[in-house]
């Protein structure tokens, strides 16, 4: 393993007083408790929107907090979900009395400890669950789909409704309409390290590569060779095309986001390759991003994400934002 | 009925038995890990080694506390101190022990169970798995049953303890060809069969670890 490491034991204390200390004109890093918040208190009537889940997935949650989108997140162990308490304390630092919105990933350890962390929590609260992941199939039987890289787009959008007075019921539908609206595929050529494992999570042979894999590098739809980045994303866009079946000149917002390891230039590829497809099958890009947004560690590899946009969403995705990892119109 | 043992679960049991589950799941280590990063993400070891020596760490501070306030500082260390799904499910289950109720008075063999199934049951409502669903439930729903029968029938505690070793035992094992409907192995599909499931496994050498200390008393 080789990694920017004091102490393995250190790893995430020492990454979010690093984080504090780059951003401190935006949020302030709280410890024991661990949680994110605005630099600012809420203002009076604002919803408050909670998002968190392991760490290793940065910028996710943490570098979403700030004007127009969060106002805290729990980071808990790499690839583990925050506990409870950090939820309950996020809550009492960050309300202001309109209530609390939680976002929470489809996993099953983040759905837990979230539902336990409002549970605790005195104050209004409520919470949208992200599964946009249309790898796995979904089932009111089984955990479901994946909650993956559409929770940033969740947590922009409705960061906008609910900096713009949005109620809590209002801030709760409009992140499940979003929610509802994406599909994501992600795919992997290496697999990531976590540093207290000091070891890969899963070999991958040098001319494979997992479809379908999911933020931890947990194994997705099935292995394969690589193949020419056009076949590859042809590939994602027909698995989330299927899903989302879109309506001809639809518009869409394509979110092209690195797992960690794959240069941008790489990412502007596939946002070619993606281009040209969509165009190909009829459907309008209207908004785009592109980065590292929902990490995997190191890992190389990149997700696509398609989020069906209406005037409303267009609206709250343009609003002004000002967050480590997101800024624009301020 | 078994009446005959006082003094089951107290402070001092539970910290001793932490000590012992620890060495067991040390040794096994690599091999709960390897299970995990077949199916899952790898991190399930770490957690439950993580909130081993937590709970061991909280001897001083706990030894001389009556039970049901030991149980909750174990719980609340354990549900904020591990994380994931471990970390819920088994503060989850300290913490419905803690509200078992006559924690005061001596607990015999016959509380003790009543302790642990109200505690595995409280894991299976905030888990929402059953049996059949490839994680630990696997093993501690056909335990926790058991432990009911042992509880209000006649067989000798230690004969019963033999039979609960050998329920998890089967139960872990029995995880291997299931297809994986709870937990992230759920996201494998197909791909989840042939593998024991890690939490499976660590709650079984747990089970081992306890029953097997009792019939050596």
């Amino acid at each position: 393993m080789k990694k920017f490491i004091n102490n393995v034991d250190d790893f995430l204390k020492e990454s979010l007083n690093g984080f504090g200390k780059a951003h401190s004109d935006i949020i302030n890093v709280n410890f024991d408790p661990n949680f994110i918040s605005r630099k600012t208190k809420t203002k009076e009537g604002k919803v408050s929107l909670i998002s968190g889940g392991g760490s290793g997935h940065e910028p996710m949650h943490g570098g979403f907090v700030g004007h127009g989108m969060l106002d805290a997140a729990c980071p808990g162990f790499v690839f583990s979900a925050p506990t409870p308490d950090q939820m309950q304390a996020a809550a009492e630092n960050v309300d202001s009395g309109a209530g609390v919105l939680f976002i929470v990933k489809n996993y099953s350890g983040d759905i837990m400890n979230f539902q336990m962390g409002a549970e605790m929590y005195s104050g209004k609260n409520d919470s949208i669950i992200t599964n946009d992941d249309v790898a796995v199939e979904d089932s009111t039987f089984t955990t479901g789909r994946r909650g993956v890289a559409a929770t940033v787009l969740v947590e922009k959008i409705v960061g906008s409704l609910a900096e713009n007075g949005g109620s809590l019921e209002e801030c709760k539908k409009l992140g499940e309409k979003v929610n509802k609206n994406s599909g994501t595929m992600g795919v992997a050529f290496t697999s990531c390290t976590v540093p207290a494992a000091g070891k890969p999570t899963f070999d991958i042979g040098n001319d494979e590569m997992e479809f379908g894999v999911g933020i931890h590098g947990e194994p997705g739809r099935k292995r394969e060779k690589i193949q020419p980045s056009k076949i590859i994303i042809n590939n994602m866009l027909e698995a989330i095309l299927d899903d989302l079946k879109p309506q001809k000149n639809e518009k869409t917002l394509l979110f092209v986001n690195g797992m960690g390891g794959t240069p941008l230039t790489e990412l502007y590829l596939v946002y070619n390759d993606a281009c040209e497809i969509l165009k190909s099958k009829g459907i309008e890009i209207t908004r785009s991003l592109v980065g590292n947004y929902c990490t995997s560690l190191e890992m190389q590899g990149a997700s696509i994400t398609l989020l069906k946009c209406d005037e409303e969403i267009l609206k709250n995705w343009d609003a002004p934002v000002h967050t480590a990892a997101m800024r624009w119109g301020m | 009925m078994i009446t005959e043992t006082k003094g089951y679960m107290s402070v001092n049991f539970l910290i001793s038995q932490a000590k012992n589950i620890q060495i067991v799941i040390d040794e096994n280590a690599a091999e709960i890990e390897a299970l995990d990063q077949n199916i899952g993400d790898g991190d399930h070891i770490f957690n439950v080694q993580r909130g081993l020596k937590l709970v061991v760490e909280l001897e001083d501070d706990i030894k001389n506390l009556p039970l049901q306030k030991g149980l909750n500082m174990i719980a609340m260390k354990v549900l904020s101190g591990i994380g994931g799904s471990s970390g819920a499910l088994f503060g989850t289950f300290f913490m419905s022990m803690a509200k078992t109720p006559d924690l005061d008075k001596d607990i015999d063999f016959n509380k003790a169970c009543e302790m642990v199934i109200t505690g595995i049951n409280a894991m299976k409502e905030r888990g929402k798995a059953d049996v059949g669903e490839k994680t630990m439930m696997d093993v501690l729903i056909p335990v926790s049953e058991k432990l009911n029968e042992l509880k209000s029938g006649n067989t000798d505690m230690k004969e019963g303890l033999s039979e609960i070793i050998k329920i998890a035992e089967d139960r872990m094992l029995g995880t291997k060809d299931m297809l994986a409907t709870k937990g992230r192995a759920s996201f494998l599909g197909e791909r989840a069969k042939g593998h024991i499931d890690p939490g499976a496994r660590s709650s079984q050498l747990i089970i081992d670890t306890i029953c097997k200390s009792l019939i050596n008393k």
